[in-house]
This record gives structure tokens, sequence and C-alpha cells, in this order.
């Protein structure tokens, strides 16, 4: 996997977000976007999800050299962010089934368990979402974003709401994802910027 | 490389909406109490022997209309709400949201005919002359009425002012159906106006439009839901 983020601007109206940003990682790098709230980290990591779109620029997802049609990127790409919520009314269980149905992959109960044990929720996994802290519902995101193996992992703020056990679990599974997959990563964690293979500083 | 089944994707969509509907009752509880409530007052209010057959059935499918004003924009404005259409939009295809979404509306806009139609028929004293023309066209409105609001809820949902603006983005484009339904449903409660040949065959031009209306709006969401959802 490769990401190319090709000179790159984003604007709303007449305020301009980010300008002119440029930067390559691939398979077995970490790509860090830093810098201060408002600095537009969020907007940069929403576009190499291809949640939104440049203004200027453009970014790629390429695979085995060739660039991902349109179709594919959505399944190449496993995300965590404060901006991805998981259905409340639903148990951690039914939201990782309904997730593997609609990408395709064989939605069995022992898969689903196995997704729970891995992120610490075993037991947890017929519970009401609504009912789990913010550290349970960030461990459920991992899991969502881990199901389908994606060769691109992308982390926004990636250890919030997690507690020093969490926190240990997201840096062993950035440790593991990094030798096989690109991971892009905004944070202003300096333990976690100083994992970056690749530095993105944006200013304020 | 990966496998892609957007028909089996659509029905996941449908089957969490339901199950998500089924622990709410967020959209159904709305639409249910409307519609009952509208049928109610004007049938204790209005004298249900002095209204002609094609005021009965303008009557039916305004309620029937606002009944899916209130209920079916639901299933896109809940998802930007609870925040979990950017979640959607990650890790499904666009064509299995709108399918499943549309699936959805049209069970739901369906249970509610499915309780407003028999309890209009009661509160009105009303005995169709052909009940089979009569769910015909319910079930063809149902679904012109689902397949026109299910595109237009995913237009507006990320709009402020939603329910104004579905309501009025909704009535022009619905019209067209909405007046085939009305037609239909008079002829069948109606009956023994004209000769009967005259009326088979003026509803069943009428049950046609509504099936071409459906298929058209279907069609031409199929094609724009992409542009509507991602952009």
């Amino acid at each position: 996997m490769e990401l190319i983020i090709d000179s790159v601007s984003m604007s709303y109206g007449a305020r301009r977000v980010l300008h002119d940003v440029t930067a390559r990682a691939g398979t077995g790098q970490v790509l860090v976007i830093a810098g201060p709230n408002g600095s537009g980290k969020s907007t940069l990591v929403r576009m190499v999800a291809r949640l939104a779109r440049p203004t200027d620029g453009r970014v790629l997802w390429k695979l085995d050299g060739r660039a991902l049609p349109a179709t594919d990127i959505r399944r190449a790409i496993g995300m965590v962010s404060p901006d991805l919520t998981l259905y409340d009314e639903l148990s951690a269980a039914e939201n990782l089934r309904f997730f593997a149905q609609v990408r395709g992959l064989s939605a069995t109960p022992e898969f689903v368990r196995s997704l729970l044990d891995r992120f610490g929720l075993g037991g947890r996994g017929g519970d009401l979402v609504r009912a789990y802290s913010s550290g349970m519902k960030q461990r459920l995101k991992y899991a969502f974003a881990l199901m389908h193996d994606p060769p691109l992992l992308i982390l926004d703020e990636p250890t919030a709401n997690l507690d020093e056990r969490g926190v240990a679990l997201v840096h062993d599974t950035i440790a593991q994802a990094r030798l096989r997959k690109c991971v892009v990563m905004a944070t202003n964690e300096p333990e976690e910027v100083r994992l970056g293979d690749v530095v993105i500083q944006l200013g304020a | 490389m990966w496998s892609s089944n957007w028909v089996r994707e659509a029905l996941a969509v449908l089957a969490k909406d339901i199950r998500s509907e089924y622990r709410t009752r967020y959209a159904f509880s709305a639409v249910l109490l409307f519609a009952v409530t509208a049928l109610a007052v004007v049938s204790f209010s209005v004298s249900p022997y002095s209204l002609d057959a094609d005021v009965q059935a303008a009557f039916l499918w305004i309620v029937l209309f606002f009944s899916a004003m209130t209920g079916l924009s639901r299933s896109f404005v809940r998802e930007e709400e609870a925040r979990t259409a950017m979640t959607l939009r990650l890790s499904t295809a666009p064509e299995a949201v709108y399918v499943g979404k549309l699936l959805f509306n049209i069970a739901l806009q369906g249970a509610v005919a499915a309780v407003v139609v028999p309890l209009f028929l009661v509160l009105m004293d009303v005995a169709p002359a052909h009940p089979g023309l009569l769910a015909s066209a319910t079930i063809l409105g149902t679904m012109a009425l689902a397949s026109s609001s299910t595109i237009i809820a995913a237009i507006v949902s990320r709009a402020n002012a939603k329910g104004a603006i579905f309501a009025v983005l909704a009535f022009p484009v619905t019209l067209p159906g909405l007046s085939s339904a009305i037609r239909a449903t008079t002829a069948a409660l109606r009956g023994a106006v004209g000769s009967g040949s005259a009326l088979v065959a003026g509803a069943a031009g009428d049950l046609r439009a509504l099936a071409a209306y459906s298929v058209l709006m279907i069609a031409s969401s199929l094609l724009l839901f992409d542009f509507v959802w991602d952009d």
C-alpha cells in the first residue's frame, strides 16, 4: 500500500485550513500528522480516508503499484476517529456483525467473538454500546477498524479516552500494524509523534 | 481483490435499520401517532356519508403523505444526528446504503398503510367496491412515496431545518405519484359509477403510472445517490 498526498489544499469559503501539503508513505511506515488544535489535522485525516475532497491537489491510494479504484479504496481503509460513531442502540456484537456483513466478510459468531476478545471486550459483546464507557467504545472502534485487515490504518487521536492498559493495547496494535500496513496517525502526543517515519507538522 | 455483493450489504443495512427501529421506535411511533390522530379527528368531525369517494381518497392519501413526511426522512437524518453516517460511508457501498434505506422506508410506510387503510375504512364507514384495486393502489402508492422520500431524505439530511425542507422538496416530486394514487383509490372506493370496463381501464392506467413513477425514481436515485451521499 502506498499513500500519496500531493500538494493538497483545503479551504472553507475564505478560510484556508490546509495549504500545499505533500507527503508519501508506504507499507511498513507510520505517517504522523501533528499540529495544534484547529491546524487541519482532522481535515487531512478525512481526506486520507476519502471522506472529504481537497479543494486543490489530490490524494492517491496505490496497491501493488496501481491506483486503487474508488470502490476499492473504502475496503482498503480502517479508521479510528472521534468523528466515527458506532450504533448506540445495538450491542457491540451486533455492530461488529453488521459492519462485517457490509464489508463482505463472513460474520460468524466466532469471528465476532475473536474480535471482541482481541480488544479486551470479551464477555461484554451483548451489552448495548450506549452502556459502554468511552474507553470501551474506543476499543470497539479498533475492532471495527481492523476487522477486515485493511492495508491502510488511519488513526485520529488514537489513544483518546483510553486508560493505561488501553494505551498499551493501542501502541501494541500500532507496532504490529506497521509491519504489514501503512499507518497514518493524527496526534499531539510526543510519544506517538516519535513513532512517525514521516511527519507532517501543520501550523495553527 | 475484495468481493462485493451489494444486495447482501443492502439487506444488512435493512436488518440493521429494522433492529434499530425496533429498539428505539424512533420513526414508527411518530408516524403512527400522526396518522391515527388525523384519521380520528376528521372522522369524528365530518359525517362520512357527506364525503364523496374522491374526497375520501384524497383524505386517505393526505394522511399517508404527511405520515411519510413525518417518518421517512428519519432513516438518513438519524444517521447524521447520531454521527454514524460517516462510519457508514467508510464501510458500505453507496448503492447498498440507498437500497437498504429504500427497503426500510417501504417496510415502514407499508406497516403504516397496513394500519391506516383498514382504520380509514372502519372510521369512515367505507366498503370499497374493488378491494383488490384498493390494495394495489395502496401498495404501489406506498412504493411511490417511499422511493421519492428516500432520495430527498438523503439530500436534506445534512441541511439545517431538515423537516421543513424535506416536506417542501418532497411535495412537488411526489405530486405525480400522489395524484395517480388518489385517482386509483377513488375508482376502488366508488366502483359503481361508470361502466366496469372504463373504470378498470382508467384505474389500470393509474396503477401503471404509479409503477412507472417508482421505477423512474428508484433508477434515477441509484444513479444520483453516489454524489448525494459522498459529496
